[in-house]
């Protein structure tokens, strides 16, 4: 196996806990790890496809990665006031018990 | 002292002043009002005879003062004032009968609650006449004329609260309004076709001779114009001076107190009428010299007179009212008026106006005296027996219907009455009128045999005639003096000496001629006069009545005939079921063309309008509104089943996320495999 | 500096007037709205005076023009000017309308808001007879609807409802047609002004702008300004809205209504159809006459026919506002014939529209009286014996009648007796039919004053309260207006006779 198949193998890994840790949990804030989960394993794929691609000497894979996690802090700062809120008026965190927004 | 034609206003003026006083006096002032009125009328006497003094001074003259009364367009309208012998001498008779009138009518209408509007009005009727007297305008004679209408009108229906008197006045208001609409129209046709109505403008008058040569061209009819105008203006006479076939109105209009019909059977309204003829007079002859013309006007005026003449004649045998044969003895003599003015002799029938009008007031206000004292009682076959209760009015009476009889030398009657049958006589183009005339005159002198004999003779018949008593001097002094002036007037126009002719003609000379010229003439009609007196009172006087249900003596012997008379020869009858038909036919037509046709058809446009609504509303709702209505639903409920996919649950969506994410990547894998 | 304004003024206080009244509504006590109202109405009759003051009845044109551009795109201009003619019907407003809200703004529910309506009436019938540009008198004209419908729909009778929307929507229907024309016009002329228009037709070129002598088009256009000018006089047999809408108005308004609104047709006819159409209305005057004629004799007939007051005394005002009309058609088909007899038959008709101005709202009022002390009722055989108990009552209703009917002495006469003289210079067959309709009136204004004043007293007639001041002060100016036009008419002749006869002079 090559590395950079070996690179992919484990963020699938990743992706799949992610994935499952968010379907699975009923706490808010466990789903919105699952989330970060999910999104680290995408930044993983790709550190991989830059480092072992055509052009590994251009940062790009970097700056794209850097965005993505500032974007992703900024996001799980929003979900984590959002849960506060939520707790705030309904004093749960569980995802279920929030279904406001059905159509 | 004579009186100039600049002031000549005055003598109309002066009863409508009265009238305006009678109007505006409160409701207690039955002696403002009445004093005004009488004060009023002597003034205007005192005036018409010094006009009359300034008229005879020079009799040929027409003193005109005329004036312009407002813009016409091109140049004014203008009326004007004249005076000549004939206004002057009718200006006398008019305000002198009409002050003994309203003298009367003092004590007559002493008891009615409406006294002042009833001087007001008379006063009103007064000052109509003379002012259509004092006219030297066809437009300010109309004026005038409509107000005698008017006051007529008001007098006839002054007891308005009975329906019989309200429907006479309207009768009467209308029947003469149709034939003012006749003298309207040949009144419009001088006025286009001579630009004036002046009767004399220093030669620019209409009854010059100027005016008159331009009025003889010939109509595509046949008639001359003038001849056309004439019969137009003579329709406002026919309607005024009760002639056949206008003459309905004349004894309806007894409804009102018996003064005014003195005043409307004597010295106004009916005179107006014959007054109108002798004013136009020129304008009836200018198509004499004529001789291709189907007819002339004057002939139509004979014929119309002497036919009213026999006609008012016959219908007064059969009546039973005291005021309905003298009503029907006024519209006999205007007949001979009119028949003398259709034959020429214009001066004749003035003649008889005058003296008409003095016997006439006499015979009405002494009816008045009998209705009076006998309470209310008017059917002479209840009356009988006066002639010791009320001397005075008896004997003034008897002298009044000897006048209107004629009774030979000294009535004024039998004068004026010979004047019309000797012109009659010598008429060239007919003899018919004067065997109408002279067959009147018979017929006369029986119906007024009978009045005499079955009023004052024998015992009263009733109650009523049997408590009558004489009345007091303010009724019985207007009476006698009639009756000196019914006696006494014959002096101004005697044979041998025909004063008032030759002043109405404009002669200076007074020549007579010798009293047994034409005494041939004279003499039938003394033997007429006697013969129709003998038969009434063969049939009247020998055996007087009985009692008031005693069958006329006449009704036994020609039942048929008395009854068709009695009836008025059924005129009325006769025009309620054309005229009256007609009329009412006409109405009803304008009436259901309103509602139907012409309404109809907007309420069919509105009905077309409010379909084509309806239709379009409709295909609106249906088809249009419809249409995007179900596709609305349809969308609406497309949107709803899908958002019920929307949960709000979290894990739902992180579900069909990964589902999708894995259906992505089986595709990927097996389209890869591919 | 330019002249006071006083054309506008005249126009726009009875509307400045209207909102001043509406708004007070509330904070002044009825009485003072009352007088205000009045006082307000009574504007235009000092301000007719003055413009008579500044009038000189020998200048034929218009005076006291004001002229400014009002929408240039389109050469629209507020053009406002006064003539003998115009000066007569605004001295009728100024006399009818504050008569007509005196005598009926104590009767009526909230007089504040009769009393603005009825001002913006006023003021509308003004803007008509003074506005010189067609724009502005469309509006004018349209405007005056308005009020009159809230007047008859709010304050009239049972069946007021149907009539009101029957008259406006006739009235308008007969306006569309109109204002088509006037397009059209525009579209060949490019002027709405009525002198400019009329200057253009005297020289020929607005016939052959439109599509020369004979074509269709200026039939149409004549047509379609003749259609709706025919239903406001009314012309027979336009006439059908009429009676009903002069039967259901409150009195007020119908006194309005006869008085000033029927004059606003004719006063189309002689301001826009007589200078602007001259061959066209020549064409089409034998067979106008003839309708003319059938409003004369068929008016009047069927009035005999009614059994309610006051739809008889509207046919009668059919019969009257025939005869302006049976005159301007005789003067318009007979041409250059005769000029005397055409300038008395068009000062007749003027004179004709004071009169039955007067004489039309003085017997509607009387007809109000009647129908206000007997509890609305109003027909013919409801009443008996009436003068016994009001004489005072009688004596004006009678001399509204006379009057009505001709009665020489009264006004009536002088403008019936120069149509007349007029119309048979011009058409002696036509002048011949027409006194039928003299005759007709005579009776059936006579059948109205015997059935409900003589006999004995009966119906709604017994007990009959007689005239209280205000009633009286209401009548005293018509009726002594009556007597003094109809003895002195050159009052009015004078102030149209040099117009009249410039129009008898300049005939085609």
């Amino acid at each position: 196996m090559s590395p950079l198949q070996l690179c992919l193998v484990l963020s699938s890994l990743l992706f799949c806990v992610g994935l499952a840790g968010a379907l699975a949990r009923s706490n808010t804030i466990l789903v919105l790890l699952g989330i970060e989960l999910m999104l680290n394993a995408a930044n993983l794929n790709f550190i991989a496809f830059w480092r072992y691609g055509p052009q590994p000497a251009a940062g790009l894979g970097v700056i794209f990665v850097l965005f993505a996690i500032a974007v992703a802090a900024a996001e799980a700062a929003v979900g984590l006031a959002l849960v506060i809120a939520i707790h705030r008026h309904r004093k749960t965190v569980r995802l279920q018990d929030s279904t406001a927004l059905k159509g | 002292m004579t009186l100039a034609v600049q002031h000549l206003w005055l003598i109309p003026a002066l009863p409508l002043a009265a009238a305006a006083v009678g109007a505006l006096a409160p409701r207690s002032g039955r002696t403002l009002a009445a004093g005004a009125a009488i004060g009023a009328m002597a003034g205007s006497f005192i005036l018409a005879c010094l006009a009359l003094a300034g008229a005879l001074a020079d009799p040929a003259a027409h003193q005109v003062f005329n004036f312009a009364w407002f813009d016409l367009g091109f140049g004014a309208l203008r009326l004007g004032f004249l005076l000549d012998p004939l206004t002057a001498f009718m200006c006398v008779m008019v305000a002198f009968v009409s002050l003994l009138i309203f003298i009367f009518s003092t004590g007559y209408m002493k008891e009615d609650a409406n006294y002042k509007q009833f001087f007001c009005f008379l006063s009103l009727f007064a000052a109509a006449m003379l002012g259509l007297v004092v006219a030297n305008s066809l437009l300010l004679l109309f004026v005038c004329w409509e107000l005698v209408g008017l006051a007529s009108y008001l007098l006839i229906g002054f007891w308005f609260h009975k329906p019989s008197a309200a429907a006479a006045a309207k009768k009467a208001f209308i029947t003469t309004r149709i034939g003012d609409l006749g003298f309207l129209l040949g009144l419009l046709w001088l006025q286009d076709n001579q630009g004036t109505l002046l009767f004399y403008d220093g030669g620019a008058g209409f009854l010059e001779a100027a005016a008159l040569a331009n009025l003889s061209h010939l109509l595509p009819c046949g008639l001359a114009v003038s001849t056309a105008i004439g019969l137009l203006i003579f329709c406002g006479a026919v309607g005024k001076s009760g002639q056949f076939p206008l003459h309905v109105w004349l004894p309806d209009a007894m409804e009102g107190p018996t003064p005014v019909s003195a005043l409307i059977h004597a010295a106004t309204m009916v005179a107006a009428g014959v007054f109108l003829i002798a004013r136009v007079y020129p304008l009836m002859t200018a198509d004499q010299a004529l001789a291709n013309v189907p007819v002339h006007a004057l002939t139509v005026v004979a014929f119309i007179g002497a036919f009213t003449a026999l006609l008012g004649a016959l219908i007064a045998v059969a009546q039973n009212d005291i005021k309905r044969i003298l009503a029907f003895s006024t519209v006999s003599q205007l007949g001979y008026m009119m028949l003398a003015l259709g034959v020429g002799s214009w001066v004749a029938a003035i003649f008889h106006l005058l003296t008409h009008a003095f016997f006439k007031a006499l015979l009405f206000l002494g009816a008045g005296s009998v209705i009076h004292a006998a309470h209310h009682e008017q059917d002479i076959r209840a009356l009988g027996g006066l002639s010791k209760k009320m001397k005075v009015t008896y004997l003034t009476f008897a002298l009044g219907t000897m006048a209107l009889v004629g009774v030979p030398l000294l009535f004024s009657g039998f004068w004026s009455k010979e004047a019309i049958l000797h012109a009659a006589h010598g008429w060239r183009v007919s003899h018919l009128p004067f065997y109408a005339a002279v067959l009147g005159v018979v017929l006369t002198a029986f119906y007024n045999t009978r009045l005499m004999a079955e009023t004052f003779f024998g015992s009263p018949r009733s109650e009523n005639a049997a408590h009558a008593r004489e009345n007091g001097p303010a009724m019985t002094l207007p009476l006698v003096i009639l009756a000196a002036c019914a006696v006494l007037l014959s002096l101004v126009n005697l044979p041998s000496y025909p004063w008032l002719a030759a002043k109405l003609l404009g002669e200076q000379e007074v020549r007579g001629h010798p009293i047994f010229e034409g005494a041939g003439l004279m003499g039938l009609s003394v033997v007429l006069v006697a013969l129709g007196v003998g038969l009434g009172w063969a049939l009247y006087g020998r055996s007087l009545r009985a009692n008031s249900a005693a069958k006329d003596p006449l009704a036994v012997r020609a039942p048929g005939v008395i009854a068709a008379l009695a009836n008025r020869l059924g005129f009325d009858e006769l025009y309620a079921a054309t005229v009256g038909r007609l009329n009412a036919a006409l109405a009803t037509l304008a009436d259901v063309l309103d509602r139907f046709v012409w309404g109809g058809a907007v309420d069919f446009l509105a009905a077309l309008g409010q379909f084509t609504g309806l239709v379009t509303r409709e295909t609106d709702e249906r088809t249009l509104n419809g249409g995007f209505d179900t596709t609305s639903d349809k969308l609406r409920g497309a949107g709803q089943a899908y958002s019920q996919a929307q949960t709000g649950e979290a894990h739902g969506y992180l579900r069909t996320l990964a589902l999708g994410f894995v259906i992505l990547l089986l595709l990927v894998v097996l389209g890869g495999a591919r | 500096m330019s002249p006071w304004p006083l054309l506008s003024t005249l126009v726009f206080t009875p509307w400045i007037g209207a909102l001043l009244v509406f708004v007070l509504r509330r904070r002044a006590p009825d009485s003072v709205v009352r007088g205000l109202t009045v006082l307000i109405s009574l504007s235009t009759l000092a301000l007719g005076a003055c413009a008579l003051a500044h009038f000189d009845p020998a200048v034929t044109g218009m005076q006291l023009v004001e002229q400014h551009a009002w929408i240039s795109a389109l050469n629209v201009r507020y053009h406002l000017g006064l003539d003998g003619l115009s000066l007569v019907l605004v001295l009728l407003t100024g006399i009818i309308s504050p008569v007509a809200l005196f005598g009926t703004l104590r009767g009526v529910r909230c007089p504040a808001v009769y009393g603005a309506l009825f001002l913006l009436l006023q003021g509308s019938a003004l803007g008509v007879f003074v506005a010189l540009d067609f724009f502005p008198w469309f509006v004018f004209w349209e405007l005056s609807l308005v009020p009159a419908f809230f007047l008859m729909k709010l304050w009239g009778g049972p069946g007021a409802g149907r009539a009101a929307y029957q008259f406006v929507i006739y009235t308008i229907g007969g306006s569309a047609f109109m204002l088509l024309g006037f397009a059209a016009l525009y579209t060949a002329a490019g002027t709405f002004d009525f002198v400019e228009l009329a200057a253009l037709a005297r020289d020929g070129s607005l016939a052959a702008k439109l599509g020369g002598p004979g074509a269709f088009w200026p039939q149409a256009v004549f047509l379609g300004v003749l259609l709706g000018l025919a239903v406001k006089v009314p012309l027979f047999p336009f006439h059908t809205w009429l009676p009903p809408a002069y039967a259901e108005a409150p009195v007020g308004a119908s006194m309005f209504l006869t008085g000033v609104m029927s004059k606003m047709g004719v006063y189309g006819f002689l301001r826009i159809l007589w200078p602007i159409f001259p061959a066209p209305l020549q064409a089409a005057a034998t067979p106008l006459l003839w309708l003319a004629l059938g409003g004369v004799v068929l008016g009047a007939f069927a009035a005999m026919k009614q059994a309610d007051l006051k739809r008889m005394v509207a046919y009668s005002s059919v019969n009257h506002l025939s005869y302006c009309l049976l005159a301007l058609f005789a003067v318009a088909a007979a041409g250059r014939t005769n000029p005397a007899a055409s300038a008395a038959a068009l000062s007749g008709t003027i004179l004709q529209l004071f009169n039955h101005g007067l004489s039309a709202a003085a017997l509607f009022y009387c007809v109000g009286v009647l129908e206000q002390r007997s509890n609305g009722r109003r027909g013919l055989g409801d009443f008996g014996g009436v003068r016994s108990a009001a004489p005072f009552f009688a004596g004006f209703c009678g001399l509204a009648l006379f009057s009505s009917l001709g009665l020489p002495g009264l006004n009536g006469f002088v403008g019936e007796f120069l149509i007349f003289r007029g119309v048979f210079g011009l058409a002696p067959w036509a002048a011949s039919v027409a006194t039928l309709g003299l005759l007709a009136t005579a009776i059936f204004l006579l059948t109205f004053w015997q059935r409900v004043f003589h006999g004995p007293a009966a119906g709604a007639g017994v007990n009959f309260r007689d005239l209280d001041a205000g009633e009286l002060v209401t009548l005293l100016p018509l009726i002594v207006l009556m007597f003094v036009l109809g003895l002195y008419p050159q009052l009015l002749a004078g102030l149209i006779n040099p117009l009249v006869t410039a129009w008898a002079g300049s005939l085609p």
